[in-house]
């Protein structure tokens, strides 16, 4: 009995301690597995373009920030639960997540592309560099079909609850075998494994995976943008947190005329992906 | 939220084939392993024991993971026939589920086996008749009859457990539930609602435990 | 074996701490188990029948419903309730409640049903003639219950725990998705950056067959101290 009455006290005690209101701190979630936006190195520190920008950034909003790890299937109903105050995760601005919860102006762009391992079919289909889905043309339309055909009856991966995801499933490219992961760490591991016949992500997922596991990963099809893919990626608010989402506005302002923005991307991607 | 009902209706019956698959290849590989515990042979007793040691020892989750993610990543697997079956998740989750729930099947046909009077097995061999035989027609459906409430708890056990199917890409009642999630952003509503669905799913299965107790008490 | 090493090249110490906090977290959760036995219990072997019907819903609903719901209701759910309890007694900011109490509480009241069926079966099986002789002996109630059921409640009790608390263990397998970083977690993540998962898996499945190894081992004396003098 004793130890029981030990243990309860200590547990309200630890209780207590733990309810500790963070109202002066800004707590920003993201994933920590999708490089180079966002992961973890060998010490289990937070690390990558997204990390980076977060620190930047508080330092312009000039208040303490704590970077809270998330999975990504949980973000939004994390953010929307207060488990933390902001998003950034590689998250795109789109008018589905707009419903849910706000999101600042875009601070980087992402560009989807489709990938394979060498020696796939896939190789050698032929469509213009890049398409915009928001602007249907018919050269659109026509690298539309061939994709159609091209993914017929293979298995496409992606991550779940990704613009990718809603790509995949909106019917642009015909009614195709999507399976989708928890994180784009298993999607790169069953495409070089042969699970995946192909992949859809940002392209700079499947090159810096391509680069660090030496697996033969390429990018096949056009890029994509516009429609289901958004516009842009942006940190993402609660929608009664208008001082919050002021504060993030300003700091991306201020980050971008500084060039921290384009810095810390080129720093993580090897090109310029602010926006 | 009510729009969402028939889906995860459907993926009911998903969890439903993973469970009854998972559970009758279990049930084999239970008898299997079980028979080799009570055997003499000192190599075979141990593997048998090895085997359930490290399948009740070890999380499914980590099973699950070690068998998907950890196999697919050999070359000299993806190379053999074996990849046809550890290509396809649904195979993956289903050699998981089987091989965990065999070796808690076979820990409870083994009690079983132990507490069958030795009389019984005498009685039979003084009326002549074969050891195949009583092993067959007398050990086996006691058994059986005595692991009852053991085995149905272990089929709740199991129908919880094919909730994991959704770490591994399959579209179970877990899975469709995770996914509705990640469009609507509710997910207390959702979960109670797939919640009370494996609720049901446990009260039917306890009640035909239940059932089967009862038809076939000595 | 490098992958193993301690410091900032490896992932040894990681995995190291992570296998305290997978102990650490169970320890606390089949404590809180015992904590809702010790309620459920009583109102279980209860009499009256909304007492009854009460801890009946408990034990059921925990051992129905899959324990990743459970995790995951606690987890987008726990804060909120708390803090509507709180908005009651006028409380309105924004409670954090951490990972390792949300996770010790999800796995908690798991293994709080298991502990109550593994009670109340435990007391049940006590002699009646027990409770009779106590009234003869004119023991008052508490008296009675701490001095001569619980003493044989637990004895009888101990070798079904010792199920309860490697269910618990397994389960907190499952509080990775909460973000406490346990073996599961520090493996998943590891796993991840190195991409090399057979490895990581393999040896996260060798640490828990560590800890159940250890923990029975620690059990079974317990066992043979408790079963003295019978």
């Amino acid at each position: 009995m004793n130890i029981i009455k030990k243990f309860s006290l200590g547990l309200l005690i630890s209780l207590f301690l733990t309810i500790s209101a963070n109202a002066d701190k800004i707590r920003i979630g993201t994933e920590g597995a999708y490089p180079p936006w966002n992961s973890k190195d060998a010490s289990g520190k937070l690390i990558g373009f997204e990390v980076e920008l977060a620190w930047t950034l508080c330092r312009y909003i000039g208040q303490q920030c704590e970077i809270v790890e998330q999975d990504w299937d949980g973000m939004i109903p994390a953010l929307i639960m207060r488990k933390f105050d902001a998003i950034m995760a590689g998250m795109s601005i789109t008018a589905e997540r707009q419903k849910a919860i706000s999101f600042s102006q875009g601070y980087a762009d992402e560009v989807a592309s489709l990938a394979v391992m060498k020696g796939s079919d896939l190789e050698g289909i032929t469509t213009s560099e890049g398409i915009n889905l928001t602007k249907k043309t018919g050269a659109v339309k026509k690298d539309l079909k061939t994709l159609t055909s091209a993914l017929a009856g293979k298995t496409v991966c992606t991550q779940t609850a990704t613009i990718h995801q809603n790509f995949l499933e909106s019917g642009d490219v015909g009614k195709i075998n999507v399976r989708t992961y928890k994180t784009q760490d298993e999607v790169n591991l069953d495409l070089a494994s042969g699970r995946c016949d192909v992949a859809l992500a940002a392209a700079v997922a499947f090159t810096d995976y391509a680069e660090k596991s030496g697996k033969p990963v390429v990018l096949v099809g056009p890029t994509f943008s516009g429609g289901a893919f958004g516009n842009g990626v942006g940190v993402g608010i609660r929608k009664d947190d208008t001082e919050l989402l002021k504060a993030f506005n300003k700091a991306i302002d201020k980050a971008r005329k500084n060039g921290d923005i384009s810095r810390i991307a080129t720093k993580w991607f090897g090109f310029d992906a602010s926006m | 939220m009510i729009s969402s009902f028939p889906k995860l209706l459907n993926a009911t019956l998903i969890t439903l084939k993973l469970l009854s698959v998972s559970l009758i290849v279990g049930l084999i590989l239970g008898i299997l392993f079980s028979i080799m515990r009570i055997n003499k042979n000192l190599i075979i007793n141990k593997l048998a024991y090895g085997y359930s040691y490290f399948f009740r020892g070890t999380p499914l989750l980590v099973q699950i993971f070690i068998i998907y993610f950890g196999l697919g990543q050999l070359e000299f697997i993806r190379s053999s026939f074996l990849w046809i079956f550890l290509k396809e998740p649904y195979w993956c989750a289903i050699i998981a589920f089987s091989l965990n729930t065999g070796a808690y099947t076979s820990e409870i046909l083994r009690s079983a086996f132990e507490t069958i009077k030795p009389g019984l097995i005498e009685a039979g061999k003084s009326l002549g008749i074969q050891s195949k035989i009583i092993f067959f027609k007398i050990q086996i459906p006691i058994a059986i009859r005595q692991s009852l409430p053991a085995y149905g708890n272990e089929i709740i056990l199991m129908l919880k457990g094919t909730s994991l199917a959704s770490t591994v890409t399959l579209m179970d009642l877990t899975g469709v539930a995770k996914y509705i999630i990640s469009t609507t952003f509710k997910p207390i509503e959702v979960f109670i609602v797939a919640g009370g669905i494996y609720l049901f799913l446990t009260f039917l299965i306890h009640n035909l435990i239940k059932f089967l107790e009862k038809k076939y008490s000595f | 074996m490098e992958l193993l090493a301690f410091g900032k090249t490896g992932w040894g110490d990681e995995l190291f701490i992570a296998t305290l906090m997978t102990l650490a977290v169970s320890i606390t959760a089949i404590l809180i188990g015992f904590l809702f036995a010790l309620i459920f219990t009583p109102l279980k072997l209860s009499k009256n029948k909304i007492l009854n019907l009460i801890a009946n819903c408990y034990t059921t609903v925990i051992r129905g419903v899959p324990e990743l719901l459970v995790i995951y209701l606690f987890f987008f759910g726990g804060s909120g309730a708390v803090m509507y309890v709180a908005s009651i007694f006028g409380y309105n900011d924004y409670i954090e409640i951490n990972a390792f109490i949300t996770g010790s509480f999800a796995i908690g009241i798991i293994s709080g049903a298991y502990s109550t069926e593994v009670f109340r079966g435990a007391i049940q099986s006590i002699d009646k003639g027990q409770f009779e002789a106590s009234k003869v002996l004119g023991l008052k109630k508490p008296i009675h219950f701490f001095k001569v059921i619980m003493p044989q409640m637990l004895r009888l009790a101990i070798p079904n725990l010792s199920n309860v608390w490697q269910i618990t263990l397994k389960d907190t397998s499952l509080i990775s998705v909460t973000g406490l970083v346990e073996i599961m977690r520090q493996s998943y993540i590891a796993a991840g950056s190195t991409r090399d998962p057979l490895f990581f898996y393999s040896f996260a499945a060798v640490l828990y067959l560590l800890l159940t190894f250890l923990s029975m081992k620690f059990i079974n004396r317990l066992e043979i101290k408790y079963s003295k003098g019978y």
